[in-house]
């Protein structure tokens, strides 16, 4: 096998881990300060055809990930009004959400079925994208990709590192302790579930901009799902997120490559395998109860109500 | 903030029953609001939508057959929601339900003794349980999350759908498209009077009433109930927990296959790629439209059957993408969960707090 194949298949690899990534680290923001949702599908998919018509309409892909953020958000706000300020179940807003995205992103979408848009392109980083195998695969790529990479790292640096990290993290576990210690709970809860959304959003238009790069009604195919996965996976830690998002992306394209290889299995049985994979992995990381106590946050899905 | 939330101390049987209504009426609103920017005229979408497509006979007909999935998913997801197991699934245990009594009524082409029907129906019955047991026992095998793998197990489930008509189920004399041969006629579910209703929405309101009877009177029901609403109680009074998420995990599963098998035995008549389209996510909805009651599942299923005719009509008298038919779903679950807080909460006008009040 050449270096040029190897090449090749690295750069797909990193193709379908990004969109995983993007919005997995998003929601472990939001579930980090305690708040399950449920709907980053919906969000991935109207910040999909958001940023496609956005980039469509004005010619520019980069307004079109703006467009796609805002419009994560703001369906992210919709969950953050329902669950945190009236109190309804998490899991049934997230339910929600993903409905409602899925049906308003095809409303939204009708007229572009099929055509073509803006694409982002790849930017090669001087000198280091000319170091042989990695340089293409790491610094001659979209801006999405690099967005990707600098995002777990401040993410990481952030939830660890830095005093308001420390307070998200206190929501997460015990938000009557932050509360009574003068934490303003459901702004920060409403501050990590609009990130949250915004990197969904982001996700979706790395979808409809540059890996399709087309609009279809079903363009995440469960994308989003996969995403809460990994942040279990993790065990909420960004580091395995990356690790969890690239093994992920590992398998889509394995899936992809045995089926143009024309192997005997059939395709459909094949493309099955991501969805497989993810039942596969979370059954391994949650056999181990205590892992998952020890690292979930210990306020993830509650509802907080402070009386005044 | 103008106005604040205070916790009524009891659950509000006013407000139980009050929020769909109130959601139902904000949704007509918004319908409104959304047909207007479409560029139709409100009144008319509204009509069009909600009323024109029962106003006949035949629209009518189509209504329950539209519900009678809706109304066999719905129950069991509300069985399940009731124990906070929280399956999400059904449009999975729907198509293993259909390809299981559908396979079995592939191979039996030419039947003519009287019990292939019950055993294919039953065989539909197991296909859906099947893939709701695999759920349960991930579950409590695994400690895997019951809402992450029900879901993925509906990606699969349609993929071995496509495969199935695609490959090795493909109608020979099919052109290539993808659908199996047509169902023998000792293997189809009937249907009544010429119409379209069949055998599957007559027994759908009749098994969610049954699912009533069992979750009102038997030991096992008012443990569920227990076990959602105080799990710590339950936990003391010594309910197994693991039995539980079994029984409302193959219940829901159960119906979900049942339903998926008179779709495919009945209005389809052969199995297509494309049998569900998104029952076991609508039925989400119903079920909690419902009030997580079998009765109150009936009314619900009927209403959300509604917007999937609504949809259709839409599209050709209005020239909207029946799409609209989705954002009529969310938004009527978004209203519904918003107003569900008024069952244990009161809005109180602000008063400015002194400082340190406390």
């Amino acid at each position: 096998m050449s270096a040029a194949y190897i090449t090749s298949f690295a750069i797909s690899i990193v193709a379908a881990s990004t969109p995983l990534l993007l919005a997995a680290s998003g929601e472990l923001v939001a579930e980090k300060s305690g708040v399950l949702n449920l709907g980053v599908e919906g969000m991935m998919l109207v910040g999909a055809i958001a940023g496609f018509a956005t980039a469509h309409q004005t010619g520019s892909a980069l307004l079109g990930i703006g467009a796609a953020a805002l419009a994560g958000v703001a369906l992210a706000m919709i969950f953050a009004a329902l669950s945190l300020s009236l109190l309804a179940n998490q899991v049934a807003c997230g339910l929600a959400l993903t409905i409602f995205g899925k049906g308003f992103a095809a409303l939204l979408g009708a007229g572009y079925v099929g055509i073509a848009g803006p694409v982002l392109h790849p930017i090669a980083l001087p000198l280091l994208s000319r170091i042989p195998l990695l340089g293409p695969v790491l610094f001659n790529q979209n801006i999405l990709i690099y967005f990707s990479f600098v995002m777990v790292a401040l993410i990481a640096w952030f939830l660890n590192r830095t005093h308001a990290g420390l307070i998200l993290r206190a929501i997460g576990d015990n938000h009557d302790a932050a509360h009574a210690m003068g934490y303003p709970v459901i702004r920060i809860r409403y501050a990590a579930v609009a990130f949250g959304g915004a990197m969904a959003g982001i996700a979706g238009a790395y979808l409809s901009l540059f890996y399709s790069p087309l609009w279809s009604q079903d363009l995440t195919a469960g994308r989003g799902w996969i995403a809460l996965a990994l942040v279990v996976f993790s065990t909420w830690r960004p580091v395995w997120l990356l690790v969890g998002a690239y093994l992920f992306g590992g398998i889509t394209f394995l899936a992809l490559y045995l089926q143009g290889m024309g192997f005997s299995v059939p395709s459909p049985l094949i493309s099955a395998l991501p969805y497989a994979a993810t039942v596969v992995v979370l059954v391994l990381i949650s056999r181990d109860a205590r892992r998952i106590r020890l690292n979930q946050p210990a306020c993830l899905g509650k509802y907080f109500h402070a009386i005044a | 903030m103008l106005y604040r939330l205070e916790p009524r101390g009891e659950r509000s049987l006013f407000w139980a029953y009050g929020s769909p209504v109130l959601a139902i009426l904000l949704t007509i609103l918004t319908m409104m609001l959304i047909f207007a920017a479409l560029g139709a005229p409100p009144v008319k979408g509204v009509e069009t939508f909600l009323i024109a497509p029962v106003s006949t006979l035949s629209g009518l007909s189509s209504l329950l057959v539209r519900a009678a999935p809706l109304v066999m998913i719905g129950a069991g997801l509300a069985l399940c929601y009731r124990a906070n197991v929280w399956n999400i699934g059904g449009d999975g245990q729907f198509i293993m339900g259909a390809l299981a009594g559908g396979g079995a009524a592939l191979a039996l082409p030419n039947a003519a003794f009287w019990w292939a029907y019950p055993l294919v129906a039953a065989l539909g019955i197991l296909g859906g349980m099947g893939w709701a047991g695999l759920v349960a026992w991930l579950r409590l095998k695994f400690n895997a999350n019951e809402i992450l793998t029900s879901l993925m197990l509906v990606y699969i489930a349609q993929l071995i759908l496509v495969w199935l008509v695609t490959g090795p189920w493909r109608d020979p004399a099919g052109f290539g498209f993808p659908q199996s041969a047509m169902f023998g006629p000792g293997v189809t579910t009937p249907s009544f009077g010429g119409t379209t209703i069949h055998l599957g929405c007559v027994l759908a309101p009749l098994l969610a009433l049954a699912l009533w009877q069992v979750l009102g009177r038997s030991v096992l029901g008012f443990q569920l109930r227990v076990i959602g609403q105080a799990p710590r109680a339950a936990r003391f009074a010594g309910f197994s927990n693991a039995r539980l998420t079994w029984f409302a995990l193959l219940m829901s599963g159960g119906l979900a296959g049942l339903a998926g098998f008179f779709e495919v035995t009945g209005p389809i008549g052969q199995l297509t790629a494309t049998i569900t389209p998104g029952y076991g996510f609508t039925a989400v909805i119903v079920a909690f439209l419902g009030r997580l009651h079998p009765v109150g599942v009936i009314f619900a299923g009927l209403l959300l059957a509604l917007s999937y005719l609504g949809g259709d009509a839409a599209q050709i008298n209005l020239n909207l993408p029946n799409a609209v038919t989705g954002i009529f779903q969310g938004v009527l679950l978004f209203y519904l969960l918003g107003a569900d807080v008024l069952i244990l909460h009161r809005l109180r006008r602000a008063r400015p707090a002194p400082e340190a009040a406390a």
